[in-house]
This record gives C-alpha cells, structure tokens and sequence, in this order.
C-alpha cells in the first residue's frame, strides 16, 4: 500500500522560529527518509527526471535511500548536482521533479527535495572521498562571478582537469546564495562548505575582485586565458517609479536582505552594519525574494510584516513553501493591491498610498493582467517598506565588454545549450542570461557551459 | 588581506594611508573609490582613491575619523597591519579632458578627492585655479600637493585662521563674477558646500561636476541604498557616479538620506569607545 501523503518534515513552530535566524525545518530522520523514499513507484520513464534541470536519476537515489545506502544515494546525486544540500532546501519542486511526478497524479508527489537534502546533510557529517580530478589539461579559464552558475562551472571544469579561477567582486563567495537567501532558510555553513569543497578540489576563487573595472573580459582573453565564463547574475534592484522612493525606510530587497546576510545587521553592534526596521513593515512584491524580506522583517523585530502583491494568491511566483511558511510566521498577505506613491514626514517613509486591482485579460506571460480598479485609492501606514519587484542585469561587465550581444533586457544573448555569446571563448550562464531565474536552472547552464568551453580550449 | 604600508597625521582625526593592493594600484584612475572592510565583523567603508603607485602597488587614502570604523582604523591599524578586505576601482573615473580654464574647489576632506582631479586636469594641458577651505587652519591639508598642480590658488577657512576668512564659495563667485571665462568647475567636499557651489556655478552657467558621497553597502550596483535623484532620474551613486551633474543634484535627498543611520552610528561609536576605554585602564 502506498501512502497517499508525504512524511512531514519537522519543524520549528511559527512562533518561535520568527524569534530566531536558525533554519525552519529539522530534517528527516533516518526512518522517516526511507519511508518517505518508499513511497516513490520507480517508474520506468520516471518522468521526474526530465522534470530537474540537471537531470538527477531520481528513481535510482531514491531506491538507494530506502535501502538505507545514503553512500550510493549521494553518489548518484552527485554525478548530476555539485550543490545538493543547496537545491534540496530551495529547488521550487513543486514546479520541477516533483511536479511532475507520476504519484503526484493521485496524490502528494514524493518528496523528493526533502530527500535529496537528507542525502546531503548525511554526507556533511560522513567523510567522503575527494572529488577526482583529471590531469592537467594546461588550459586556463576565467569565471566571472561566483554565484551557482559560476561556481558549477568551476567545478566541472575542474573536473576535467583544467585552470581554474573564479573572480568575485564580493567578500566572500556564493552570489545570492550568500547575500540573498537567508540564514534560515539556507544556512550560510552549508554553502562554505560546497565552496570549500571546490577549493579542496584546486578551483582558485579570488574575492574583491571587480572585473570590469580591474580587468575586462577582453583583457582576460588577451592575458592568458582559454576561456571565460560570464555568471554575474541578476544584481540590479529595480524600483517602482513611483514618487517617494528616495525616502529613508524605502528599501529595495537586495539592500535589506544583503544588510542582513551578509553583513549581519541582526547583529548590530556586534557586527557594524546598521538596519532600521520599525514596527510595521510593508513589502512590495509576491516572489520568494518578496516572502524573504517578509520573514526576515519579523525576525529583525517588526511586530506586523505585510506582504503586497499585485496579483492574486493563484498567481504568487514564490515557492510554495516560502508563502506557506510566511503565512505561518504571520505575514499579512494584501493580494490585488498596487503601490502608487510612498508617503513621508522628515524623509522618513510613513506609509505607502495603494489601489485596488482586478484580474482582467491574460497578459504576454499568461497571467491574467491586474487592472486597477477606479476611485480605489486608500493608504497603509508602514515604518518600512522593502521593494522587492524584481532584479536586472548587473551591469559591470556588461558595459565593459564591446561587442558582447544583449537582448532588449539588457541579458546577455547565449546559446541556451552551450552558452556561447558573440564574442568567441566567451560564454555566459544562470540570471545574467535568463534574468532573474533559480538556482538549479543556473547550475545547469554553468554545467552545459563547461562542458562547451571543454571542447573549446581542448580545439583551441 | 592587504597591507598598511605607511601612515601619515594630516590633521586632527585625518590620517593619510597607503595600502598595497596591486590590482587597484594598476588601474585605478581619479575620480573612483574603494571598498574596505577592516576585520571580519566591519561594515564596507567607501574611501576615495587619492593616488595609485602602478608600480609599488600602493593605493593612497585619506581618511577622516568621523564614526566607529573610521576611528578603530586610525586607532587600532598601523604600518605592518593589514585590513581584510580591499575592492576596487569601484564608480566612473573622472573625465578628464583639455577645457581651457577649470576651478578645483575642495572642502575639507574633499580635498583628498580632489587632489588627483586637480593634478591630471594640469597634466592635460588645463589652467587649473584650486580653491580649498576647511573649518580651521588644523583641517587643512594637501595644501603644498594643490599648489604645486593650481596656476592660481586660493585658501579658506571658516574661522580667518589661516589664509582669507569665509567659504570656498566666495572666491568662487568673485572668479566667475569677473567675467573671467571658465570651462568646468569641480567641487567636492560636504554636501552643503557642493550645494552652494552648484547654486553659485548654475547663475553663470558654469558645468559643475560634484562627487556624491551618498550612504553605500556593496558599492557595486547591487542593494540601490546609494540611490541619489539626478535630473529626476533616480541614479545608483557607486556604478553611475559618484560624479555627477552638480545643477540636476536633489541635494536635500542625498543630505537626508546621509542622516538615516546617525542614531545607529552614533550608538556604534559610544560602544566601541566604551571598549576602548575599558582595554586601556585593564
Ligand atoms: C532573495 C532571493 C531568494 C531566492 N530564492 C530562491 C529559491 O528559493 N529558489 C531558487 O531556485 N532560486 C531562488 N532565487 C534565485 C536564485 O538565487 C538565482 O536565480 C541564482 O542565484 C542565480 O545564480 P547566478 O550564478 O546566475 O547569479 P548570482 O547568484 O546572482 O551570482 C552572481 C555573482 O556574480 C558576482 N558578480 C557580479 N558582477 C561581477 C563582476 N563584475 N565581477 C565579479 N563578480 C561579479 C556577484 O557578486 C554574485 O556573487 C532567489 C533569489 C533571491 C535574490
Ligand atoms: C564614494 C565615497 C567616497 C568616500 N571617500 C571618502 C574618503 O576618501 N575619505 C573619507 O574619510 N571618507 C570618505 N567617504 C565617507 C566614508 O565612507 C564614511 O565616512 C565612512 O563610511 C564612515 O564610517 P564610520 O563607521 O567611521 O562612521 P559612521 O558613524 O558609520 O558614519 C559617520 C558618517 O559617515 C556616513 N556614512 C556612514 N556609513 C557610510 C557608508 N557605508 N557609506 C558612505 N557614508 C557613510 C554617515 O552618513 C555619517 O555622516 C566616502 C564615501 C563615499 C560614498
Ligand atoms: S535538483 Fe531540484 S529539481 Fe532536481 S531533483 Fe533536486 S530538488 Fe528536484
Ligand atoms: S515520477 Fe515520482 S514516483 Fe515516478 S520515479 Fe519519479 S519520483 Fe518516483
Ligand atoms: S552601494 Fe549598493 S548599489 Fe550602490
């Protein structure tokens, strides 16, 4: 008899985790893996698989976990994904293999993230064997940014025996897996220590580097490079337009969440970095970036932390987890409502005047357009308001490497399997080319580019 | 980790730093910044590059001690200590062309920005009158470095201690008020200095470039929080600056938004004084 539900995770309670930055959920046990993993039908077109970007073979680990053999588990998610403690915990599933997942017809799809997260965390507390790589192949390659898609294309590459060096132009390495996502919902040990496994494995990863202005892509070729691999990510914040924005409170996500993460304001004045966040605080947005601010607020001490959405609730881009936890930790969703001014006494924000909204016609991406519903105006008292709309392009090494080909969002044109851009040995990857995407979806692309720029250097 | 290779007292609270970072020292240009971070549990401080030796590697600063980083870094960081984190060039390097006549105008710390503008405005073939001021004859530096790049140079201070008594915008005004023809005007030091400057420079007409040293986190286009109104258009201070157009400047903004955190940093300052203390009677 399969069970029709997923084993629940464990976890702590809305009330108290809002009270502290440790992650939400604990984990599977030992039993509670295998039996979670013995749910899954092993089908034999597992259509689970096409539905990862990195294509897992999830049947395989997961036969391998409920025969209690993480070691072979691991293994098998290891061929596939370097980051697997990262995309087990932030992997929208629903979207991916779990959505398509064939007892997901019927019933709760496998939780397969749950699992594959499991495999990792067991492999952190168990000594594995250094990664194998190949000789050296005298082949040098640059990788610009050290975000998902940068540092899995690193570790390929590195696979394959070549030179590797990451350049990032912050302090520490990870992109927004660092800055963005936060302690409680992804750990910042769990990210070093993939990152220190790369290093054990001989990838270079240079921080305060800023390519563009130290040198540019051009440069790099010219300076003894191979090949260069652009994953600089979507690092842009972008603003409403509306009037107001410029008073103090306004915040956009990046600033709030980056104050936060990875300059660990919550620690202030242990750690030197300031962040004012008030009794109430308003978001602007439904993504998981919009959800994150939402949660950390609480954790940074805001009594009310309410989230306003354009949308409706159906059409919420966060991961389903993320709304479903906010809603737990007691955010306060405002759906079909639209900022149109920020109001301010002294410079401060004091509130942010809003419009009703109505679904009508669907729009380009599907959607059903909101539309603002006449004579609506009302206003919402708030001490801070965190923008979080969405990111462009970072901009850096875009304008500084002519002849680079950009579409009309400023991303960068790449073949979506290889990577390549206009300019020959240049290749790009993750949020710089896609706009702001996932961090599986980035992996990929840092995976196909390397196995590109392999063939590449190898010819050149 | 990068090196404090010397340091210098300028003045009271000013010290004059060099750090060895080569990168930085290959390419950076004036006009640009640097972020610095000094331990592991400080903020990213801005600090404009004053001087690069290509060849020694050396990045010159010139820091005023104005909150807790700034004084823990001239307290507690000597030759031979190393700060742990060093980005740049970070921003657009000042543009530097043959105008004709320009005025350097530099306002207390402003001065130590200015002085690269100033010295590469003269190499390119520009009659440069520099103009710098200070409270009091104690904050003043750099004055022999002006003077050796200026064809006419002019001294200020609040108080009459040194040089003529009044601002940097006096002389400023007297110049253009002349009629004397002028091509470019820089102006760089406290926000309401540039603000003035702006103001007298916009009556003749005069361009004006200002260096915005809006409140910044990553320093690098990514969090927005250096965001400055510039002609309307919201511009990120730390990629598209921080010069910029001193006549569409929202001077009043920038000069609020500087002020958001001062209850913070003012409590950060009292707690590491507090330390500081008590390390010393232990
Ligand atoms: C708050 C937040 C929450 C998110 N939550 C999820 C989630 O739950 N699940 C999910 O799948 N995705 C999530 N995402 C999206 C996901 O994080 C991104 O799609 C992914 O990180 C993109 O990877 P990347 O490597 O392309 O870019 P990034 O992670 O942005 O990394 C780019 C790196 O390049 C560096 N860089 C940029 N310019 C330069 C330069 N000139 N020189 C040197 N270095 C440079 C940057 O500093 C950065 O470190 C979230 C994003 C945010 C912001
Ligand atoms: C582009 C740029 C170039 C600069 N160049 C120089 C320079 O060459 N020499 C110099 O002495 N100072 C320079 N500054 C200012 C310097 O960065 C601040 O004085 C310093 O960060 C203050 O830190 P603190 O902890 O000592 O003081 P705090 O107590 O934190 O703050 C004191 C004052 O500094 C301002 N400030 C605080 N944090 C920041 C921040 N992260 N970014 C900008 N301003 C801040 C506050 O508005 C306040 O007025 C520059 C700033 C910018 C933006
Ligand atoms: S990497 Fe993401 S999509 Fe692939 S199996 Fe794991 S959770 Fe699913
Ligand atoms: S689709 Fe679902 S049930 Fe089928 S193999 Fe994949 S995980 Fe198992
Ligand atoms: S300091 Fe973050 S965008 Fe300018």
């Amino acid at each position: 008899m399969i069970r029709d539900k997923q084993v629940p995770m464990r976890e702590q309670s809305g009330a108290e985790r809002i009270r502290n930055f440790d992650e939400v959920p604990y984990g599977y046990s030992d039993d509670e893996a295998a039996a979670e993993a013995a749910r899954c039908l092993q089908c034999r077109n597992a259509p689970c698989i096409a539905g990862c970007p990195v294509g897992i073979d999830i049947p395989a680990f997961l036969l391998a976990v409920k025969e209690r053999d993480t070691a072979r588990a691991i293994a098998v998610i290891k061929t596939s994904n370097a980051l697997p403690a990262v995309c087990g915990r932030v992997c929208p599933q629903e979207t991916q293999c779990q959505g398509v997942c064939t007892l997901g017809k019927r019933f709760e799809p496998v939780a397969i993230g749950r699992l594959e997260r499991y495999c990792a965390d067991w492999e952190s507390t168990h000594p594995a064997a250094p990664t194998s790589v190949a000789p050296s192949t005298g082949r040098r390659v640059a990788v610009i940014g050290a975000g998902p898609a940068g540092l899995t294309a690193a570790g390929e590459l590195r696979k394959m025996g070549h030179d590797v060096t990451v350049y990032e132009l912050l302090h520490v390495a990870g992109g927004v897996l660092m800055y963005g996502i936060p302690e409680f919902r992804l750990p910042k040990a769990i990210v070093k220590r993939e990152i220190d496994g790369l290093r054990q494995m001989g990838v270079r990863i240079e921080v305060n580097q800023v390519i563009g202005r130290i040198a540019t892509v051009h440069e790099m070729l010219a300076g003894g490079f191979d090949a260069v691999f652009i994953g600089t990510g979507a690092g842009l914040p972008q603003f409403l337009g509306i009037p107001g924005e410029g008073l103090n409170g306004v915040y956009s996500a990046n600033e709030f969440l980056t104050r936060t993460n990875l300059m660990r304001a919550y620690l202030f004045p242990e750690y030197d970095t300031p962040l004012r966040v008030g009794r109430r605080v308003i978001t602007v947005g439904g993504g998981n970036v919009a959800m994150d601010s939402a949660r950390t607020a609480l954790r940074l001490g805001a009594e009310e932390s309410l989230i306003v959405y354009r949308r409706s609730e159906e059409e919420l881009p966060a991961r389903r987890e993320e709304a479903h936890h906010a809603k737990e930790e007691g955010v306060d969703f405002h759906f079909l409502t639209n900022p149109i001014a920020f109001l301010g006494e002294n410079g401060r924000v004091t509130g942010v005047r809003c419009l009703r909204m109505e679904l009508g016609e669907p729009d380009a991406s599907g959607r059903r357009r909101p539309v603002p519903v006449a004579g609506s105006e009302f206003e919402m008292q708030a001490d801070s308001v965190i923008v979080a709309i969405g990111n462009g392009p970072h901009p850096l090494v875009l304008q500084t490497t002519p002849g680079l080909e950009l579409n009309r969002w400023g991303n960068i044109v790449a073949d979506p399997e290889t990577g390549a851009t206009s300019i020959p040995g240049v290749f790009a990857g993750g949020d710089i080319v896609t706009g702001a995407a996932t961090v599986i979806e980035a992996m990929g692309a840092g995976k196909r580019a390397a196995r590109a720029i392999d063939a590449f250097v190898r010819a050149k | 980790m990068y090196k404090i290779l010397e340091k210098r007292r300028l003045g009271p609270g000013i010290q004059e730093y060099v750090i060895l970072a080569p990168d930085v020292a290959r390419v950076g240009k004036a006009g640009q910044f640097i972020v610095l971070r000094l331990h592991e549990r400080g903020e990213r401080i801005p600090l404009t590059i004053v001087d690069c030796d290509p060849k020694g590697g050396g990045v010159t600063l010139v820091v005023q001690e104005v909150g807790k980083s700034t004084r823990e870094m001239g307290e507690t960081f000597g030759v031979g200590d190393s700060v742990l984190d060093f980005a740049g060039p970070l921003g657009v390097a000042s543009e530097i062309e043959r105008y004709g006549t320009v005025i350097c105008i530099g306002g207390g710390l402003g001065i130590a920005p200015l002085y690269p503008i100033a010295r590469d405005l003269k190499r390119a073939g520009n009659t440069v009158i520099g103009i710098i001021g200070a409270r009091n004859k104690e904050l003043l530096f750099y004055e022999d470095r002006m003077r050796a790049v200026c064809d006419e140079f002019h001294v200020m201070t609040d108080d009459g201690s040194y040089g003529r008594k009044g601002f940097v915008s006096d002389p400023l005004r007297e110049i253009l008020a002349a009629g004397r023809p002028i091509h470019r005007v820089w102006a760089i030091g406290p926000a309401i200095m540039m603000k003035v400057c702006a103001k007298v420079t916009k009556e003749f007409s005069v361009p004006t470039v200002v260096s915005l040293n809006s409140v910044m986190i990553d320093g690098t286009g990514m969090c927005g929080g250096c965001r400055v109104e510039v002609g309307s258009a919201t511009k990120f201070a730390c990629v598209d600056g921080p010069e910029f157009d001193g006549h569409a400047v929202d001077f009043d903004l920038l000069m609020a938004r500087q002020k958001f955190y001062a209850e913070e940093e003012s409590c950060s300052l009292e707690r590491y004084l507090a330390e500081r203390k008590g390390a010393e009677t232990r």
